[in-house]
């Protein structure tokens, strides 16, 4: 940190005042992260009979957290237990302090609800100014936010943190690819919060529409994972800087973590998010750097206190100093969940590395599906991939080019041989939710 | 030009059925085809009399469709005709990517399809079961002459 630098909107190496918990030095942040988590677990405790009676069974009490890794010890939070006890079950403050209800899609079935107190609405705002203020944006800035307003907290997540952050917000929400363009070029936009996906759609539209994006300067990118390739493209095709924010509905929304200048994993908001990396097989914490699933612990939420929540999503810790100046601890880019992992002749492996290898060869992701057989003792792996318009062709020889290609795709970017099949345009099963991409047929 | 639709068919039993409904259902008559197999997959190439409508049949059938250009070449009926037009082909160092032919049958209103089985003693029993002629090679020779 600089000291008497004031004013946040300083030529470049200044930052908003609301980022100064991002430069704590580290033993006062440890210091602060273990006294938020005893106040936090003991509210839990006296407030949450799900925490109370978990912790009780294991002859825990909260004064028995003298240490952070005293943490490892207390039981894990799951996404059913949201669904288990949905809507208000795990609740730590009476609804009169309650001021904001947020829900997710509730794909799989009852949404999961989640409730903010005045004080963690103002939390919330706070860490997303440290995310676009590590995005690079300050006052000046014309913010376009195209992530959903509503139930999902995307939207007024973002939108609360761009405002606060002193920049101009122009609320647009998702949908309407036309009328978006128009205001980013008209209002003239210098930066955008959505999903990459969509990014890249924008950017095609702009380009068969005319559209002029050249203020556009950042973009602000979440909600789903994206691979250091597709920012590449991103970035090449569009010129803008694009960066990868994190968050989750359960722990506050968007605001958890945010990638900065250096571009090289996303910066924790430690002071509010605790950090662990799990095995997801054993529930043991692994030592720092090694790749597990994100564990986080809410350090000052009032209304929906969160001990251990696996999150699913598979990521290290990074804890090496980085380039921007920052003290906090960064997680590396997400672009797996640990409930999609299967095992296959004793190789972990995830959809998403299917995928890789997919986009690999084409660069549009067919649908496909992968299943798992065993014959003869021997798992074997079939990933069945849609013939589309784009990868069709009349001649043998490109079908089975393409064929081939893929084969030594899966090979190269797994290490694990499986046998391509091509099926039919629209011939694979779709879900209304979330893609089912792997049918394991093996019986244990 | 010709314009010729191809759709891909994974390698199973009854695969090629649906397309030829569905062209059947839209009333556009099937001038010639061409199935190209491999172990993993077929490729059905289609000549119909109306591309167009045909295309649309297809794809509201469900079907992907690819559309190329072909070109029908006339051959001289007679030994040597097709030998002759590659000929020409190959000094003017043009490769065939793939051919099959218009073909006619003996009878007037009658076409020829040279179909291939996995189990032909089996296929033939099963066509003749159920009434459908076979010819055999005399007759089809016997028209050529």
């Amino acid at each position: 940190m600089s000291p008497g630098r004031v004013a946040w909107n300083d030529p470049p190496g200044g930052f908003h005042p609301a980022s100064a918990p991002d430069y704590l030095p580290l033993p006062r942040l440890r210091e602060l992260q273990l006294q938020r988590l005893q106040g936090v677990v003991a509210r839990a405790h006296e407030r949450v009979p799900l925490f109370r009676r978990r912790m009780e069974e294991r002859g825990l009490d909260p004064g028995a957290l003298r240490a952070l890794p005293d943490l490892g010890r207390l039981p894990f939070t799951v996404k059913s237990d949201l669904r288990d006890t949905y809507p208000f079950g795990l609740f730590a403050s009476p609804m009169e302090e309650i001021v904001r209800l947020h829900a997710s899609s509730g794909t799989t079935g009852k949404p999961i609800v989640v409730a903010y107190t005045k004080a963690d609405l103002e939390v919330w705002t706070e860490v997303m100014v440290r995310t676009f203020a590590a995005c690079g944006l300050h006052r000046g800035d014309i913010v376009q936010n195209a992530y959903g307003y509503g139930l999902f907290t995307g939207g007024l997540g973002a939108h609360y943190g761009a405002e606060a952050l002193g920049a101009t917000v122009i609320p647009t929400s998702g949908g309407n690819t036309e009328r978006q363009l128009m205001v980013l070029q008209d209002f003239g936009a210098t930066a955008l919060c959505c999903t990459p996906s969509y990014f890249l759609h924008l950017v095609e539209r702009a380009r068969e529409l005319q559209v002029d994006l050249s203020r556009l300067r950042v973009g602000v990118f979440g909600a789903e994972p994206w691979s250091e390739a597709m920012r590449q493209r991103i970035q090449e095709e569009s010129g803008i800087r694009a960066y990868d924010i994190y968050g989750l509905s359960e722990i506050i929304g968007p605001g958890v973590g945010a990638e900065c200048a250096a571009q090289d994993g996303l910066h924790l908001f430690e002071d509010h998010f605790y950090p662990e990396i799990i095995d997801p097989v054993t529930g043991e914490v692994l030592p720092e750097g090694a790749e597990g699933e994100l564990v986080l612990t809410t350090l000052s939420k009032q209304a929906m206190p969160m001990i251990r929540y696996r999150t699913r999503d598979v990521t290290a810790l990074v804890s090496e100093p980085c380039r921007c100046g920052r003290t906090l601890r960064r997680i590396r880019r997400i672009g797996r969940r640990s409930d999609d992992m299967f095992i296959i002749r004793g190789v972990n492996v995830f959809p998403s590395q299917v995928e890789t290898a997919l986009l690999e060869v084409k660069g549009t992701l067919p649908h496909y599906q992968i299943v798992l057989t065993r014959a003869k003792g021997l798992d074997e792996m079939e990933v069945k991939v849609e013939v589309t318009p784009e990868l069709f062709s009349d001649k043998i020889r490109e079908l089975e080019g393409l064929h081939r290609r893929l084969e030594a795709a899966i090979d190269h970017v797994l290490g694990i041989r499986a046998k391509v099949t091509l099926v039919e345009p629209r011939s694979l099963a779709r879900s209304e939710g979330k893609a089912k991409r792997v049918t394991d047929l093996r019986s244990v | 030009m010709l314009r010729q639709l191809s759709l891909f068919l994974e390698n199973r039993p009854g695969q090629l059925r649906a397309p030829c409904e569905a062209l059947a259902r839209a009333g556009v008559d099937i001038l010639t085809m061409s199935l190209a197999d491999t172990d993993q997959f077929g490729l059905l190439r289609l000549v119909v009399r109306d591309a167009e409508r045909g295309r649309r049949a297809l794809e509201e059938a469900g079907m992907v469709v690819n559309v190329a250009d072909v070109v029908p070449i006339e051959v001289d009926d007679r030994p040597g005709g097709l030998a002759a037009v590659l000929a020409a082909l190959d000094e003017g160092q043009i490769g065939v990517e793939y051919m099959y032919p218009f073909a006619a049958g003996p009878r007037a209103g009658k076409a020829a399809i040279v179909f291939r089985f996995d189990d032909p003693p089996r296929a033939l029993a099963a066509v003749q079961a159920r009434g459908l002629r076979v010819l055999d090679e005399s007759e089809l020779v016997a028209k050529k002459l």
